[in-house]
């Protein structure tokens, strides 16, 4: 054979492959989160009871997903039949035509037992566009112990007032306790969302009505200045390193008094194989500022939702039904307990006495749930929706930006004026330049 | 003439070398210590010193398939060398041997194409994969990392054959050789260390190439890059299981690159010495 010959074969060779896929294999993107990973040894529940589908995991980092699916959706790759987003996209992609709506999950889906404030974020004109997996908001994880040594009670719905002075005597830099450990991570979905979400509790906003940013606002500095002195005072060294799971340690590891942050958390540092501070924990709603009724509206789902690339809707949306279904929940209670059970997404869950008896932390999860309304953010009236974020897709790239400026004024590369008056210029030029201000 | 080395200075520069080596391949070492810590250790700070726990290797190899990945990166690697040697010895040799005005042009156009970043042309990859069905396909790959290699593979080659006098090939040509035989008979043969080096290099490059192996691919043709990746986790503590995985994944080439080191350093420094 000569190299000619060789060259041309392997050229035609490429150029007939076919998708090897089969005409029921689910394509299903994740993230690598516990209850994906449960989900996943689960898996061979559905397909024994629907032999005609198999399915395929495909498990990436949240931003490498991100990306990912955006490119396959754009470009109509038609790789994935099953992605998992968060609440932020849901909306922006159903307004894209980017997912299919939901209507074939069944008669015993019982559409009408999913939380409201949840179903509420992922619809769009009355239409479900992903299913919620589970659910979130914020609140307060507090050591019980050194609350009380500091002489202190937690009250029903505490304020930033309350918290910076128990933060302050709850502190024993000698032992490395700190009295609060908070996110400093730069991140739209790190440090951005608690400061996001401290703002709310402040009376401030991202926008006003007509998109200008409000950095130059009193409501951001005193947000800002709050937060810088209390992660001085009271915070763990390296905080502008911190993300939820370098926070995360620092609490199962006593090194936290209190630590506000996603709900989920709540199974995690009170698991006593994890923690060492599990039967010293309890929770609290997350703080309102004194005059300002506003807990900050932190609300964050993960969701199953079906690509418009997809040519396998009809049993995507099968899948998706098992999954996100009561019948689901009862099978992973059976195999791995309650307290294992995804949390956040079904009133039904919340008035489980089994479920409410294995976690001590449904009652707080719930509260905080019920008091998120991402509809109305803020205390101001907002053009957008969306509480520890903005629901607009410039908003990944501007929370980082203005999430790394308020990152250096807790490592202290700035002041709280130089980096609010960056974020200030930084969104007005973006926000111009995407034409929301004319 | 050769110089003197005092015995002071030997000692100073064996342990300047071991410095150098062991600061080169400390993030390799910190990744194996710390996949054998538990996840609380692993996120707690700086340590050399792990609890020696296994547990981590087998919640890997339990949660996800190694198998698989591991045998596409295999093939990805072994199939775009091969591919772009087949492509790259003939390239090489015009241009070594029968190089015309343009031919340095040419080698800087190749080479230019490296310096673009790979995210720049994305989309027009991608939707060239969907039209001709090459997404998430070993073959689609291979041609893929065969072609950002290329202009490496063809420099290294290039280097090489200028190292050989063309007075052998002619004496071959009036000899009665075919262009081919003076190609796989004469020109291959004396270029072998060449070569070994430029293919061992390609397959290293080929099985840590992490941009491409990710974006143009979902379960079947994933390579152990896909596999590091999703050990990720933004809720959960991951510092050991990733730690566990990348040291999976990057056992195999380590161990090919230790068994090869001495053919990688011999092709390395051909034609340095004349």
């Amino acid at each position: 054979m000569t190299l000619k010959t060789f060259l041309l074969g392997a050229c035609s060779a490429m150029a007939f492959v076919a998708n090897a896929a089969s005409a029921e294999t689910l394509t299903i993107a994740t993230v690598n989160n516990s209850d994906m990973i449960r989900m996943q040894g689960l898996t061979s529940e559905f397909t024994k009871a629907n032999p005609d589908i198999q399915v395929n995991w495909v498990t990436l980092e949240e931003n490498v997903l991100r990306e990912r699916v955006t490119t396959d959706i754009a470009a109509n790759g038609g790789q994935y039949d099953i992605v998992t987003i968060g609440n932020y996209e849901v909306p922006i992609w159903a307004k894209q035509q980017w997912l299919l709506p939901l209507d074939g999950l069944g008669d015993n889906y019982d559409m009408d037992d999913l939380l409201p404030a949840i179903r509420g974020g992922l619809s769009v004109d009355s239409k479900l566009y992903a299913a919620p997996f589970y659910g979130e908001s914020a609140m307060i994880m507090y050591r019980t112990d050194l609350l009380e040594k500091a002489g202190l009670k937690m009250p029903e719905n505490p304020t930033w007032e309350f918290i910076a002075d128990a933060a302050k005597k709850m502190t024993d830099r000698g032992n490395d306790i700190n009295g609060i450990c908070l996110r400093g991570k730069a991140g739209w979905g790190e440090n951005m969302a608690f400061l996001s979400a401290l703002n709310n509790s402040f009376g401030g906003r991202w926008f006003d009505e007509n998109w200008k940013p409000q950095f130059d606002q009193p409501e951001w500095k005193e947000a800002l200045t709050f937060y810088a002195d209390l992660m001085k005072e009271a915070g763990p060294a390296g905080a502008s390193s911190n993300g939820f799971n370098e926070n995360l340690t620092l609490f199962q590891q006593g090194k936290c008094g209190m630590w506000m942050d996603a709900t989920v958390a709540a199974s995690m540092v009170s698991n006593p194989k994890e923690s060492t501070v599990a039967d010293k924990v309890n929770y609290a709603i997350f703080p309102s500022k004194e005059g300002v009724n506003n807990h900050g509206n932190w609300l964050w789902s993960w969701n199953l939702a079906v690509p418009a690339s997809s040519q396998k809707a009809e049993a995507a949306q099968k899948f998706i039904a098992w999954a996100t279904s009561k019948e689901y929940t009862a099978l992973v209670a059976s195999k791995e307990g309650w307290a294992n059970v995804p949390p956040g997404t079904r009133t039904s869950l919340y008035e489980n006495a089994d479920y409410k008896k294995a976690a001590a932390f449904a009652e707080p999860t719930l509260a905080a749930m019920t008091a998120a309304d991402i509809t109305k953010p803020t205390v101001k009236p907002v053009p957008y929706t969306g509480g520890q974020f903005v629901a607009i897709p410039e908003f990944q790239a501007l929370g980082t930006t203005v999430g790394q400026l308020f990152s250096a004024v807790i490592a202290g590369q700035s002041t709280v004026d130089d980096a609010l008056a960056a974020a200030q210029a930084t969104a007005t030029r973006d926000m111009t330049r995407a034409g929301y201000i004319k | 003439m050769a110089r003197k080395v005092t015995t002071g200075a030997k000692i100073g520069w064996t342990i300047a070398a071991w410095v150098v080596a062991l600061l080169i391949f400390f993030p390799i070492l910190y990744a194996l210590i710390t996949s054998l810590k538990t996840e609380q250790e692993a996120i707690a700070g700086f340590s050399l010193i792990p609890s020696g726990t296994f547990e981590n290797y087998v919640t890997v190899q339990t949660q996800r398939d190694y198998f698989k990945p591991f045998m596409n990166s295999v093939i990805l690697s072994l199939g775009s060398t091969i591919l772009a040697l087949i492509i790259a010895i003939p390239s090489a040799w015009a241009m070594a041997f029968a190089p015309t005005k343009r031919t340095k042009d040419i080698l800087m156009w190749m080479l230019s194409t490296k310096m673009m970043p790979s995210v720049a042309v994305l989309l027009p990859i991608f939707i060239i994969f969907r039209t001709f069905g090459l997404l998430d396909s070993r073959v689609g790959l291979t041609v893929m990392l065969t072609l950002i290699n290329l202009p490496i593979v063809v420099w290294m080659l290039y280097t090489y054959f200028r190292e050989i006098p063309g007075e052998i090939l002619e004496a071959a040509r009036m000899d009665g050789a075919s262009l081919w035989k003076e190609i796989v008979y004469v020109l291959t043969p004396m270029a072998v260390p060449g070569i070994a080096s430029t293919l061992l290099l390609n397959i290293i490059l080929a099985w840590n190439e992490a941009f491409w192996t990710i974006q143009l691919t979902t379960t079947n043709a994933a390579p152990l890059t896909a596999f590091i990746a999703s050990f990720s986790s933004p809720q959960g503590l991951f510092w050991a299981k990733l730690s566990a995985a990348s040291t999976m994944a990057i056992a195999p080439i380590l161990i090919l690159g230790w068994f090869s080191q001495k053919q990688l350093v011999r092709g390395l420094t051909f034609g340095a010495v004349k």
